[in-house]
């Protein structure tokens, strides 16, 4: 390649003289450049897919995709798991009269509470979801619904929200803090666990409700307009959520660092979940100082505060409670696709060697003898 | 004469109102015509201002965006734009209207860019300064500021401002030279003549007692063509008028030469001038490609509406009832309830149109637009099209037919000039069946003339001194050469000695040049034209001198041409040189059969034959010839059908001279890549106007036809003896009887056809009845796409493109290609799908009205085999590609919608949607367009079977687009369903876990679009890598640059709280998702599993059925590491040889078709 090229280009040293004295003036006298590019020569590589080639890739994908997938497999099912629906659709569900006896503006909260029992203690951290199912965060309309510099503290949007919350952008002529469909829907069940002793007593079991969402959403996406204090100040000549009881400066007066806009639960709830079947993380149960499970086995009672209607929608609602691990939270599909990817390359892998083996060297026969 | 002077007169006071009239009368100088002269109907020209541009500084934005939305490309996404800013879409206008709006601004930047090159040419054209003359002095004036009438002078080589009339010169014959290479390319010097009565004004002063008038035409663009009237008052005398042909005639744009300065006067003026009227564009070719880029594009279009309307029909159905349409937390606004249900279902499909809007990407267009325009620049710089001699190389005047050049099923080529060289070289004479062939050029060095006689049939006592002496004259005689007696002339070059100034003979047609001299080489040479003499110095060195009195020039019906001289005895001698069948006829006496004998015999050799022939006229016939032909050129309409009249009248009578052969070499390679062209799948026609038996001879020696070839004839000495039905009969059966033989027997004869002119117009002629005449096209038709060659012959300029258009008609409606050099081939390369013209020696009309021009006829193997082959390819791959990456990009995002309750929720962010096609995956396809290279230049060239792994569209045909399609619809559903998986598992009940980071945050919608799109880039650009066969620096650098560009932008995008946008929902979604382990396995796994199809029937495929160019891909890969062996890296510049000598070897065993 290099010789040809260099023999070429001395070729082309000797032209222009000759071409001076053809002389034919008029018409362009351009002799084209001998560069690699020019004349489509550039040096390459140049690869073929042949089973020869592609047969190593197979088998090294098939043997590195199988443990990897066996591995996935074995750590997902090492991951505890319970759930548990208290939606409270049927009669001998302990939230039935809740679930029926709903209304937004009933001042008495409903409670229920369901028992249930871990066969396995929990190890380590804890953490507790909520799901919801056939309800669409991921609706045009509600994904839409919100004013993200509202959320970020922009005083000017805090009085004057953005068109796209219409339409739960004011109520009574005020603007609406929070405003948008998907503040408006927070979540509002209250969930909480207690542990039955063999006694009988009730231990309530210490949840966490910190940490919770992004920290980037928490310290940069979300803020109060003016800091997190004097929130009732702020706040005032805005108008709650009409679906809320109580208003945004209320959520946690607790804790000054989880209040307003910055409240956790509400961060959680406005990242809009991909499908309409989705759960959301509510609560972490840190693992004791000591050797003890998390959550040891035995009786339990999770005490539901019922406010979410979900019915109109047949909706379902669901507590669920589940260790991690490396790989994050249970999913078996990972680790059985890598093993079916891994075992198809391998299968391949063979199949391609017999034909290699069979039909590969026919053509090369074929073609090179003579 | 006085008839059309009527009919004018007639013509005019009929017409009346009508402003426009036939004709225009100029007065030269603006002086009125005395008052006995004809009304005065005043016209009004316009100035001789030249506007090529097409906009004005006010005009450009409307005019511009109205001609790029004409397109409908661009209206379409007009329209989708407009959608979107109107109706509540899911995408913002910014995602379509970004894209659209770089693509107009590019575009309108590049055209006005050229606009403004033609401007400022313009102008700098338009204020050249002129000489006018105006009241007996020169004036100097701006260009534009010439009018219709002015006098103009022009000095030698200056550029003529308008087409004018030539009045007078400052050579004494009132002739002067001049040359049109910027017109027709042209570079001989052409004579033109000024009238005789008005060469005498030589002065200014002169000028301005001139008193004319000027009828002609009104302006046409044909060049050569021009028919007017001078009418010249003088005092007291009846006008005299003179015919004005376009002999006359200067032409804008032509260039002075050898000729101190001429008079002229100014007729056709800026716009009108022929040149401008040439400008016309040529109608627009589209490619084979291109057709089926439009019937896919069409498909899509479907598939788009078809989901539209899917979804639109399945959102009303699932918002039924009302929880769906509008639960509790998330009502419609009150406009939007009030609205008719039917308006918002229109509105919803608006909505998913513009959400898949992007299957159809405004990019594909442009990248497709770029690919050509720039791919075309390897045809120009390919330095192996590079012809020294000419100094010329490839020329693309069409960038929008590359690809076609890797389908072509037809090749069309002329014979003179194209397969030949059109360098003629005098071989012999042969006078009434005696034979004189000069002695041949020994090393350049020419015999003495005295010697140069070769008796070689003496028939003894016979021999006839007169006609020998006639013969010779003749050839001296008729002609129009002219004779040059410079040092350097740029055109055909002949250095004959003529005393002791060099000499050249120059024509524009070569045989003439190779007569004259064939004749100086016997002892005649022609010296000079002068004051309408000839003179020629004979065998005896003596100048005899014959005064010239008619030229009756050659044309192609005519087949001939004569003179008409005066001898110096006073002898009125009419002779006449042409084809034999347009002499023959007209002999009445000499020895016709032995010069018949001789002529076939010559033109099986492949020589080209010409009859020469006498008449002696008494001067009462001369004066009747005379008038005859002074009527017709006078005569301002249907000049040539008078001409022609005249002519006939005239070439009567002949007495036979005898005949000359010339030799026309073939070019070379000639038969070398005809050969290649008819292994690579090509039928080759040779199309010409010469005689059969010349024709045949050529297409033996380049082996068109070989010893094999079983010859069919279709020729009129056949069907004169047949009729036409029995023959084709004949033929078909013979050729079907053929067919269904080598059904069992594996050796196929090949057949030839041989057709001539008037055959094929019996054949084309619709007969009297209607059924027949399509009957005799379709036999014809499948007799010759039974013949592997096929000769026409005898063929008229429009013929040939009757041919052509016949056989892209026929029902297979193969792709056809016309290649030629002369002004007689440009109907055929116009009508062919690609047309090529060769750079030659007839001027360049051919290649300035082909698509393509190349230097010579060998190059024609290049082009074809290796730079079509590379374009089809490439653009086959970049079509099929575009769409199969928009099916991956829209198709998940049309699955979202059964999971978002139908509401036109976009998966992906709108900076995704907006880049994907703009910059995440545009430059690695583009790349690969321009330098793909599947397999090596030699192994193309080596093996032109591997044309036909390409012919018929084959990368574009339905089953492949299918191909691509479905492997599209695959992936889309892998990067899919492998998200929904990883996201929500249903399927596992109970078990449904969210992908969590190690902190267990939950991820939302567009970490979701965002693990999808992530996929997606890294697919499709990989599956791009997979099918790059030539990786050079650039296809890595971009394939691997855009997917860094892609996580460099992602990690950009979310990185911040970007102030301008109202919402942030993107922010940390991508570094969110990449800190995250499952995503990466995630990613991982889905990129896998998406390309393992493909992979997998691509090694299959080449495993067990591979195709011609995966074989020679084997071959060459094999061949590249056999150099590497055998040559140790010392002996490098030895490389080539021994590679080459591997090659010859291995060659071998390639298996052909």
């Amino acid at each position: 390649m290099m010789a040809s090229n260099y023999n070429a280009k001395e070729e082309d040293g000797h032209q222009p003289a000759a071409i001076g004295h053809g002389g034919a003036g008029t018409v362009k006298n351009k002799k084209p450049d001998n560069t690699a590019f020019k004349q489509q020569r550039l040096p390459a590589w140049q690869p073929i897919l042949t089973a020869g080639t592609v047969l190593p890739a197979f088998f090294v994908i098939g043997l590195i995709f199988i443990p990897i997938g066996i591995g996935l497999f074995v750590t997902s099912n090492n991951i505890k798991e319970l759930e548990i629906d208290y939606t409270g659709g049927d009669m001998s569900s302990p939230c039935y009269n809740c679930s029926q006896s709903y209304s937004w503006n009933s001042t008495k909260p409903c409670t229920c509470s369901v028992p249930f029992s871990l066969d396995q203690p929990f190890e380590s951290n804890v953490f507790m979801y909520y799901g919801l199912s056939n309800f669409y965060q991921n609706h045009r309309r509600y994904v839409k619904s919100r004013d993200d510099s509202q959320l970020n503290g922009d005083k000017a949007s805090l009085k004057s929200p953005s068109k796209e919350c219409e339409p739960y952008r004011t109520s009574d002529e005020k603007p609406i803090a929070p405003c948008g469909a998907i503040a408006n829907s927070l979540f509002n069940d209250t969930l909480e666990l207690y542990y039955i002793d063999p006694n009988g007593s009730r231990t309530a079991i210490p949840l966490v409700k910190k940490g919770i969402a992004w920290w980037t959403d928490k310290h940069v996406k979300f803020r109060n307009p003016g800091g997190n204090d004097n929130l009732t100040v702020v706040f005032q000549g805005t108008s709650k959520p009409v679906n809320w009881r109580k208003s945004v400066y209320e959520l946690d007066p607790s804790d000054p660092d989880n209040n307003g806009f910055i409240n956790e639960d509400f961060i959680v709830w406005m990242r809009t979940a991909a499908l309409p079947t989705f759960r959301k993380l509510y609560r972490i149960i840190h693992k004791k100082p000591n050797m003890t499970p998390t959550l040891p086995l035995g009786q339990y009672i999770l005490e539901v505060t019922y406010n979410y209607p979900v019915r109109s929608f047949e909706g379902r609602k669901r507590m669920i409670l589940s260790t991690i691990s490396w790989m994050g939270g249970k999913n078996p599909f990972l680790g059985i696709a890598y093993i079916t990817v891994g075992s198809v390359c391998f299968f391949l892998g063979i199949v391609l060697l017999i034909i290699h083996h069979k039909y590969g060297n026919r053509n090369h026969s074929a073609d090179i003898p003579s | 004469m006085d008839f059309s002077v009527l009919r004018n007169l007639i013509s005019r006071y009929c017409a009346g109102e009508e402003y426009w009239v036939d004709s225009r009368t100029v007065y030269i100088g603006h002086k009125e015509p005395p008052p006995a002269a004809e009304a005065y109907i005043p016209q009004r020209y316009p100035d001789n201002r030249i506007v090529s541009s097409k906009y004005t500084l006010w005009n450009f934005i409307p005019k511009n965006l109205f001609e790029q939305f004409r397109r409908i490309a661009n209206f379409y996404f007009l329209l989708i734009f407009l959608v979107q800013l109107i109706i509540d879409t899911p995408t913002s206008p910014v995602t379509s209207g970004l894209p659209l709006f770089f693509v107009i601004t590019v575009t309108a930047i590049k055209q006005g860019y050229e606009d403004w090159l033609r401007h400022k040419a313009d102008c700098s054209i338009n204020e050249c300064p002129v000489d006018m003359v105006q009241q007996g002095t020169v004036v100097r004036t701006q260009s534009s500021k010439l009018r219709v009438g002015d006098v103009v002078m022009v000095r030698e080589d200056e550029t003529f401002p308008c087409d004018l009339i030539l009045l007078s010169s400052s050579r004494g014959d009132g002739t002067c030279y001049v040359t049109t290479t910027s017109l027709d390319g042209e570079s001989s010097h052409k004579t033109y003549y000024a009238v005789p009565d008005t060469m005498a004004f030589k002065t200014e002063q002169e000028l301005d007692s001139l008193h004319a008038t000027i009828e002609c035409e009104q302006p046409q663009p044909d060049l050569y063509k021009f028919v007017g009237r001078i009418n010249i008052y003088k005092e007291r005398e009846d006008p005299i008028a003179r015919p004005l042909g376009a002999e006359n005639l200067l032409l804008r744009g032509a260039t002075l030469k050898n000729t101190g300065h001429i008079y002229a006067v100014a007729i056709y003026t800026g716009m009108d001038t022929k040149m401008a009227l040439n400008y016309q564009s040529k109608s627009q070719k589209r490619s084979a490609v291109e057709k089926s880029m439009n019937a896919f594009l069409i498909v899509y279009l479907c598939i788009l509406i078809s989901k539209a309307v899917i979804n639109t029909v399945l959102k009303y159905a699932w918002q039924w009832s009302a929880d769906h349409d509008e639960p509790w937390y998330n009502h419609r606004t009150e406009i939007d309830r009030e609205r008719h249900v039917v308006i918002r279902a229109f509105t919803d499909f608006l909505a998913f149109m513009v959400l898949f809007n992007y299957i159809i990407p405004v990019s594909m267009y442009v990248t497709v637009e770029m690919q050509k325009f720039l791919g075309s620049y390897f045809i120009v710089w390919d330095k192996d099209m590079y012809d020294e001699e000419l100094g010329v190389g490839a020329q693309v005047n069409t960038s929008d037919l590359n690809e076609e050049l890797g389908q072509v099923e037809y090749v069309f080529t002329d014979k003179t000039g194209t397969l030949t060289e059109n360098n003629m070289e005098f071989i012999e004479c042969c006078v009434d069946g005696h034979v004189y062939i000069p002695h041949a050029i020994c090393n350049g060095q020419i015999l003495s003339a005295a010697s140069s006689i070769d008796m070689i049939d003496s028939s003894p006592g016979g021999y006839r001194r007169e006609h020998e002496d006639l013969f010779f004259r003749a050839l001296c005689l008729c002609h129009t050469v002219q004779v040059k007696e410079e040092e350097t002339v740029d055109s055909i070059k002949r250095g004959i000695h003529l005393g002791k100034p060099t000499s050249f003979y120059i024509s524009s047609s070569p045989d003439e040049v190779a007569l004259v001299e064939g004749m100086k080489r016997l002892g005649y040479t022609y010296l000079r034209l002068k004051d309408s003499h000839m003179e020629i110095l004979n065998k005896d060195d003596e100048i005899e001198r014959f005064e010239l009195l008619h030229v009756l020039n050659f044309d192609s019906v005519r087949r001939r041409m004569s003179v008409i001289v005066k001898s110096s005895s006073g002898e009125y001698l009419l002779f006449c040189k042409g084809a034999d069948t347009s002499i023959f006829p007209r002999v009445v006496s000499g020895k016709v059969e032995q010069v018949r004998a001789r002529v076939e015999q010559n033109a099986v050799e492949g020589l080209r034959t010409l009859c020469v022939a006498y008449r002696s006229l008494s001067p009462a016939e001369y004066e009747e010839a005379c008038h005859q032909l002074s009527d017709a050129k006078l005569a301002l309409k249907d000049r040539e059908q008078w001409l022609a009249q005249a002519y006939d009248l005239i070439e009567r009578d002949f007495t036979l001279l005898g005949a000359t052969a010339v030799e026309d070499r073939l070019q070379e390679k000639a038969a070398d890549t005809i050969e290649s062209l008819q292994k690579a799948g090509m039928k080759v026609w040779v199309l010409t106007g010469d005689k059969m038996e010349t024709a045949a001879a050529t297409c033996y020696a380049s082996k068109l036809f070989r010893r094999s070839t079983q010859i069919l004839e279709l020729t009129k000495k056949r069907t004169e003896e047949q009729s036409l039905h029995d023959v084709l009969f004949d033929l078909s059966r013979t050729v079907l009887r053929q067919r269904s033989l080598s059904g069992l027997s594996v050796e196929c004869q090949d057949y030839g056809l041989i057709i001539d002119g008037a055959t094929l117009s019996a054949v084309l002629k619709p007969s009297p009845e209607s059924s027949g005449s399509g009957n005799y096209r379709e036999i014809f038709l499948e007799i010759s796409r039974n013949c592997s060659a096929v000769l026409c012959c005898r063929m008229a300029p429009l013929q040939k493109a009757q041919i052509v258009k016949l056989i892209k008609a026929s029902k297979e409606h193969p792709i056809t290609l016309a290649i030629g050099d002369g002004a007689n081939d440009v109907s055929m390369i116009l009508e062919a799908h690609v047309g090529i013209g060769i750079m030659g020696k007839e001027g360049r009309q051919a290649a300035r009205n082909s698509d393509y021009a190349i230097p010579k006829f060998k190059h024609l193997k290049k082009m074809l085999l290796v730079h079509g082959h590379f374009y089809y390819i490439r653009i086959a791959e970049l079509v099929q590609y575009f769409f199969y990456k928009n099916v991956c990009f829209i198709f998940p995002q049309f699955l979202y919608q059964f999971f978002c309750g139908f509401s036109q929720q976009p998966l992906y962010d709108t900076a995704y949607l907006t880049l994907y096609n703009i910059s995440f995956t545009s430059l690695p396809i583009l790349l690969y367009s321009l330098i793909e290279k599947h397999i090596s230049i030699e192994m193309l060239k080596r093996d032109p079977t591997l044309y036909r792994d390409v012919a018929k569209n084959a990368l574009l045909r339905w089953p492949v687009f299918l191909y691509w399609t479905c492997l599209g619809l695959f992936n889309a559903c892998i990067f899919f369903f492998g998200a929904y998986f990883l996201f929500d598992n249903t399927t596992f009940t109970s078990n449904g876990q969210l992908m969590t980071t190690n902190t267990q945050m939950m991820f939302g919608n567009w970490t979701f679009g965002t693990l999808v799109f992530t996929v997606l880039v890294f697919t499709v650009t990989l599956k791009l890598a997979l099918d790059t066969h030539h990786w050079t620096w650039i296809n890595h650098f971009v394939i691997w640059g855009s997917l860094l560009f892609y996580v460099i932008f992602s990690l950009l995008w979310g990185g911040i709280i970007w102030p301008f946008l109202n919402y942030q929902r993107m922010y940390y979604v991508f570094m969110q998702m990449l800190s995250s382990g499952p995503a990466w396995l995630g990613i991982i796994l889905l990129i896998t599993i998406s390309l393992l199809p493909d992979v997998v029937k691509k090694v299959l495929c080449r495993t067990l059925w591979p195709t011609a160019t995966e074989r020679a891909q084997d071959i060459d890969k094999l061949l590249q590491s056999s150099v590497a062996e055998l040559t140790p890296v010392s002996s490098r510049p030895s490389g080539p040889s021994s590679k080459r000598k591997s090659t010859s070897h291995l060659h071998l065993g390639v298996p052909g078709p």
